[in-house]
C-alpha cells in the first residue's frame, strides 16, 4: 500500500513537472518575445497558450534521425540520461512542509551527484554523434561543469555550515530563524557565486556555450531531432527549475513568506522558483555569450576563491559568535 | 600630383619598360612590359612622392577583340590609388598568350592575393611565385577560363562533376527523395516546353 | 548490439602530431553569413590553419556583363550586396556616367545620395543585428530589424522592391521621390539616434560584449592597407579612407559629414566606427531633405529608357517590343567612348569598384567589378589564426561580408 501512494506520488509530481516544463517553455519564449519588441508565439488559442502543447505533438510525431556513423545505443541514451537524473532530483525537492517525495539526509549532496550525472548525457550525446561539431559541444559541457560543479559545491557549505545539515527540509527549517528567514543576507557572497554557477550549471545564456548556436551549432543538440531533441529540451529546463529550487530552498527561505498561504503551501516555494526562471530568462534577453577560456577563467580565478574566502569567513563569524 | 605626372616620372625611371601612355577622362593608363612589373610596383609604393599605398584593384583582360597598338593577347590591369597624396594610376601589363604568367605582386600587398587567384581562375593568367596558385571562384576541377573571349557565354560543357551528382541522386531515389533524374537547366526548360505544348 | 566506441567515433582525426583535427565550417552554418565555407586546423579550440573557400554562389556577372548593354547590366548589381542594393545600382550608374560622360542633374543626385545612405543605414542595422546575435545578444538582433523595417518599406514605396531596387538608372533615379516618403524618412531620421542609442545600450558598455570585441583581431593600419581592407575596417584601424571624401560622386561634395576613424584596430574599433557612421548618415540625409532642390531626375542624354510619364523620350516607333527598342536605342547611340575607366564608390562594405573597358560598342568590352567583401573574406585567415573558433565567429562578423558580392 505504502509503495502505491508513493507511485501515485511520483506520478503526480512527474505530471505537474512535466506541464511546467511545457509552460516554462511558453514563458520563456512570450518574456523574451516581449522584450524583443515581439508577440512571442500567437497562434495556437489564446494568446498561444496551447502552443507548447502542439510542440510536444509535433516532435513527438517527428522522424527520429539517428546519423548512419552514430554510435546508436550511446546515441539514444543520452537524453535519457540527462532526463532521468533530472527527474530523479526532483524526488529530494520539499516543495513545502512534508511536500517531499524522498526526504533523505544527504539531499543537497544528492542533488550534486545528479546534475553531474545529467553532464554524463550531453558527453555521451557529443560522442555518439560522430560530428566534430557535437563533439565540441560535448568537451565544452564536460570542461564546464567541472569546474562550475566546484565552485558551487563550494559556495553551498557556507549554507551547510550555518545550518548543520545537508536534508534540505531542515536546511529550510533552521533558515526560518535566522536574519529575515534566508541565508541571503549572511551568504551575500556564497549567493553570488552559486547564482553565476548556476547559470554555467544549466548552460543558460551567458554561458551557453556547450550549444552556442552560432559557433557550435547547438552543439551536442547538432545532430538529433523530434523526440530526443525534445527530451534534452525538457532536461534543461527541468534542470533550470531544479537549480533554482536549490537556490530557492538555501538562500532564499525555501516556501517559508511573509504570511502562510493555507490552501496552497508551495505558494511562496513557487513563486521564488518562478522569480528564479525569470530573471534566467531576463539575462537570455539582456548578455552576449563568453568565450570559452573566459569562462574557464571566471570559474576557476574568480568564483572558486570567492567561494573559498566565504568558507573561512563564514567559519570565522561562526566560531566567534558560536 | 597629377596622374600624368607620375606616368612621365614612371617612364622616365622605367624607359625600357613602358610602352604607351593612355589618357581617358583624367585617368591615365600605363602599359608596361611584363618583365620588370613588381619592381615598377614597387616604385610607385615605396616612392616618397608617389606613395601608392592602397592596392584597388586587379583584373585580367583579354585583348584578342580589342584593337590598340603595344597590345599582347592578354593584360594584367593595376590600380593602384595613394591614400594620403590622393592621386591614382593604372599600370597594364601586358601579357603574351603562349606564355601567360607574371610576376606575383603579393610580396608588396598581400590582399593582392585573392585578386591574383581569381585573375587566373577566370583569365588564366598565372601568377610565378604566387604562394597558393588554385583556383578561388570555380571548382578546383573545372576546365578552361571563362573571361578568355573564345569561351562561349553558356560555358562549354557540363561541370565534370555532374556525372557524380546524378549518383547521388539515383542513390537518394532509394528514400523517395527524387524521381532519379537530375536535369540541367537546358534539360528542364525542354521538359517544361513540351508540357506545354 | 554495441560497436566499440573507438572505431565508430573517428573525432578528432589525429594527423602527424596527433593534436590537430580539420573542422570545416560551412558551407552551411548559420555564423558564416551566407555560403562561405571555411576550413579550419585547430588544436583544441585554439585555431591553428585557417583557409576560407568561396564560390559557391558564383553566377559570373563579368561575362555576363560583356554580352549585355550597359543598362541591362544595372540589375546584376541588384545582386551583388544585396543587403544594400541601392549602393551598388547607384555604384554602377556613377561608373557608367563617367565612362560614357554622362552629367547628372542635381535633383538626382540629391536623391541617389539619400537612397546611398539608407541602404547604408539598413546594410549596417543588419550587420550589427548579425554580428551581435553572433556573439550571443539577441535582443539587439530584433531591435535593428525594427528600424531596418522601417527603411525597407520606405524603399517599397520608392521603387516597388524590398530588395532588388534597381531604382537608379544612368543618367538620373527612374521615379520622382513622394512627399510622403520625405515624411517618413524625416520622421526616421529625427527618431534615429534615439534608436542608436537603444542599442548601445545593450552592448556597449556591457562587460561580456567588451570581453569579447577589445582587444580581439587587431590589425595595425599598414596591415589593413596591405590586406587590401576598405570601409570601416580600414578605418577602425586608423586610416583615413573615405571614397565619399577622397573621389566624391554625387552629392557627397555638397553635403557636410565626418567620417568617424578609430586607431585601435580590433573588433570594437570597427564597431563603434559603423556605430558612428550610422550617425553621419542620419545627418547626410538630413541635410539633402533639406537641400533637395527641384527639377528634372534623368538626364537628357540618358542611354536608358525612362517610363514616358516622367521622361519626353518615347520607346521607338516599330519596335516590336520594349527589349529590343532598348537595345537598338543604345546600339545606335554613336557617342560610346573607346577607353578604359575604374570608378569606385563607398558602399556600406567598402570599396566598390567598377572597371569597364569601352571598344566604342554598345556593350562593354570587360567590366570588372572589385566587391569588398572578396577582399575581406581573403583577409580573414590574418585575424583569425592563432584565436579561438569562437573569435573567428566575432571577426567574419566585423568584416561584414556578403557572400552574394564575394562571388558575384
Amino acid at each position: 500500500m505504502h509503495v502505491l501512494i508513493i507511485l501515485i506520488e511520483i506520478l503526480v509530481l512527474f505530471a505537474v513537472i512535466m506541464l511546467h516544463v511545457a509552460y516554462a517553455t511558453y514563458f520563456e519564449r512570450k518574456i523574451i518575445g516581449h522584450m524583443q519588441v515581439r508577440m512571442g508565439p500567437m497562434r495556437i488559442g489564446w494568446h498561444g497558450l496551447l502552443q507548447p502543447i502542439a510542440d510536444g505533438i509535433k516532435s513527438f510525431f517527428k522522424e527520429d534521425i539517428v546519423p548512419e556513423q552514430a554510435d546508436v545505443v550511446t546515441f539514444r541514451a543520452a537524453p535519457i540520461i540527462c532526463l532521468t537524473a533530472m527527474l530523479t532530483s526532483l524526488a529530494v525537492l520539499p516543495f513545502a512542509k512534508g511536500w517531499v517525495l524522498a526526504n533523505i539526509n544527504i539531499g543537497l549532496l544528492f542533488l550534486f551527484a545528479m546534475s553531474s550525472l545529467s553532464s554524463y548525457g550531453v558527453i555521451l550525446a557529443g560522442w555518439a554523434s560522430n560530428s566534430k561539431y557535437t563533439f565540441l559541444g560535448g568537451l565544452r559541457s564536460m570542461a564546464q561543469v567541472i569546474s562550475y560543479e566546484v565552485a558551487m559545491g563550494l559556495s553551498l557549505v557556507g549554507v551547510m555550515m550555518l545550518s548543520g545539515t545537508l536534508n534540505l527540509t531542515k536546511i529550510v527549517e533552521v533558515q526560518g530563524g535566522s536574519f529575515g528567514g534566508m541565508y541571503i543576507f549572511p551568504q551575500i557572497i556564497a549567493f553570488f557565486v552559486f547564482f553565476i554557477a548556476m547559470l554555467a550549471e544549466t548552460n543558460r545564456v551567458p554561458f551557453d556555450l556547450p550549444e552556442a548556436e552560432t559557433e557550435l551549432v547547438s552543439g551536442y543538440a547538432t545532430e538529433y531531432s523530434g523526440m530526443r531533441y525534445a527530451i534534452f529540451f525538457m532536461a534543461e529546463y527541468i534542470g533550470m527549475m531544479v537549480m533554482a529550487s536549490i537556490g530557492t530552498i538555501c538562500f532564499l527561505g525555501g516556501w517559508n513568506g511573509p504570511f502562510e498561504v493555507t490552501i496552497f503551501p508551495p505558494f511562496w516555494f513557487v513563486v521564488k522558483v518562478y522569480a528564479f526562471m525569470f530573471v534566467f530568462i531576463w539575462i537570455r534577453a539582456t548578455l552576449p555569450r563568453y568565450r570559452y577560456d573566459q569562462l574557464m577563467t571566471i570559474g576557476w580565478k574568480l568564483l572558486i576563491p570567492l567561494a573559498l574566502g566565504n568558507i573561512v569567513l563564514t567559519g570565522f563569524i561562526k566560531a566567534f559568535t558560536g | 600630383m597629377e596622374s600624368m605626372e607620375i606616368a612621365e616620372k614612371l617612364q622616365d625611371h622605367f624607359s625600357e619598360e613602358v610602352l604607351d601612355i593612355c589618357d581617358f577622362h583624367g585617368q591615365v593608363g600605363v602599359v608596361v612590359k611584363r618583365e620588370r612589373i613588381v619592381d615598377i610596383l614597387r616604385w610607385l609604393r615605396d616612392s616618397p612622392e608617389i606613395k601608392m599605398d592602397h592596392f584597388m584593384d586587379l583584373c585580367g583582360v583579354d585583348n584578342k577583340k580589342r584593337q590598340g597598338k603595344n597590345l599582347l593577347r592578354l593584360e594584367v590591369v593595376y590600380n593602384l590609388y595613394s591614400i594620403p597624396l590622393r592621386h591614382s594610376i593604372r599600370i597594364r601589363a601586358q601579357v603574351p598568350e603562349n606564355d601567360a604568367s607574371i610576376d606575383t605582386s603579393t610580396d608588396l600587398w598581400c590582399g593582392a592575393s585573392w585578386h591574383e587567384r581569381e585573375c587566373y581562375d577566370l583569365m588564366g593568367i598565372s601568377f610565378n611565385d604566387h604562394p597558393n596558385m588554385r583556383r578561388v571562384l570555380l571548382p578546383d576541377d573545372w576546365s578552361g577560363h571563362p573571361l578568355r573571349k573564345e569561351y562561349p557565354l553558356k560555358g562549354r560543357e557540363e561541370w565534370s562533376g555532374l556525372e557524380k551528382l546524378k549518383h547521388k541522386v539515383v542513390k537518394l531515389q532509394e528514400f523517395g527523395l527524387s524521381d532519379g533524374t537530375l536535369r540541367t537547366k537546358a534539360e528542364r526548360s525542354q521538359t517544361k516546353g513540351n508540357e506545354k505544348s | 548490439m554495441t560497436r566499440p566506441i573507438t572505431k565508430t567515433v573517428n573525432v578528432p582525426v589525429a594527423d602527424g602530431d596527433g593534436e590537430r583535427y580539420t573542422l570545416k565550417m560551412g558551407p552551411q552554418h548559420p555564423a558564416t553569413h551566407g555560403v562561405l565555407r571555411v576550413d579550419l586546423e585547430l588544436d583544441g579550440e585554439t585555431i591553428i590553419k585557417c583557409s576560407p573557400h568561396v564560390g559557391y554562389l558564383h553566377r559570373g556577372f563579368d561575362k555576363i556583363a560583356e554580352n549585355r548593354t550597359y543598362a541591362q547590366s544595372l540589375i546584376l548589381t541588384d545582386r551583388l550586396d544585396y543587403i544594400a542594393a541601392m549602393a551598388n545600382n547607384v555604384g554602377y550608374c556613377v561608373a557608367v556616367e563617367k565612362l560614357l560622360g554622362i552629367s547628372v542633374p542635381l535633383r538626382a543626385k540629391y536623391i541617389r545620395t539619400i537612397v546611398c545612405e539608407m541602404s547604408r543605414i539598413a546594410s549596417h542595422l543588419l550587420w550589427l543585428a548579425t554580428h551581435a546575435l553572433d556573439i550571443g545578444a539577441m535582443t539587439v538582433f530584433l531591435y535593428c530589424f525594427r528600424e531596418r523595417e522601417v527603411l525597407l518599406d520606405l524603399f517599397e514605396e520608392l521603387c516597388g522592391a524590398r530588395l532588388t531596387f534597381s531604382y537608379p538608372r544612368i543618367g538620373g533615379v527612374r521615379q520622382d521621390v513622394t512627399k510622403n516618403f520625405v515624411d517618413v524618412l524625416q520622421r526616421f531620421v529625427a527618431d534615429f539616434p534615439m534608436h542608436i542609442e537603444e542599442y548601445e545600450t545593450l552592448i556597449d558598455t556591457n562587460r561580456i560584449w567588451l570581453k569579447r570585441t577589445v582587444g580581439i583581431g587587431v590589425l595595425s593600419a599598414s596591415e589593413a592597407l596591405e590586406l587590401g581592407l576598405t570601409g570601416a575596417c580600414l578605418r577602425g584601424s586608423g586610416v583615413d579612407y573615405d571614397i565619399r571624401k577622397h573621389r566624391p560622386y554625387d552629392a557627397y561634395d555638397l553635403v557636410d559629414f565626418e567620417v568617424p576613424i578609430s586607431d585601435d584596430g580590433d573588433i570594437y574599433a570597427r564597431y563603434r566606427c559603423r556605430m558612428e557612421e550610422l550617425h553621419q548618415s542620419g545627418r547626410i540625409i538630413q541635410q539633402c531633405i533639406d537641400q533637395l532642390p527641384p527639377g528634372s531626375i534623368i538626364s537628357e542624354d540618358a542611354p536608358d529608357l525612362v517610363m514616358p510619364l516622367h521622361g519626353q523620350r518615347k520607346v521607338e516607333a516599330g519596335s516590336s517590343s520594349y527589349g529590343t527598342g532598348l537595345i537598338r536605342l543604345l546600339e545606335e547611340k554613336e557617342h560610346f567612348p573607346v577607353g578604359d575607366i575604374y570608378v569606385s564608390t563607398e558602399v556600406p562594405k567598402g570599396e566598390l569598384g567598377f572597371y569597364f573597358i569601352s571598344d566604342g560598342s554598345g556593350r562593354p568590352y570587360r567590366m570588372h567589378m572589385r566587391s569588398p567583401s572578396f577582399i575581406h573574406i581573403s583577409a580573414l585567415p590574418a585575424l583569425a589564426e592563432g584565436s579561438m573558433i569562437a573569435d573567428l565567429i566575432a571577426n567574419i562578423g566585423t568584416l561584414d561580408v556578403v557572400l552574394g558580392e564575394c562571388d558575384r
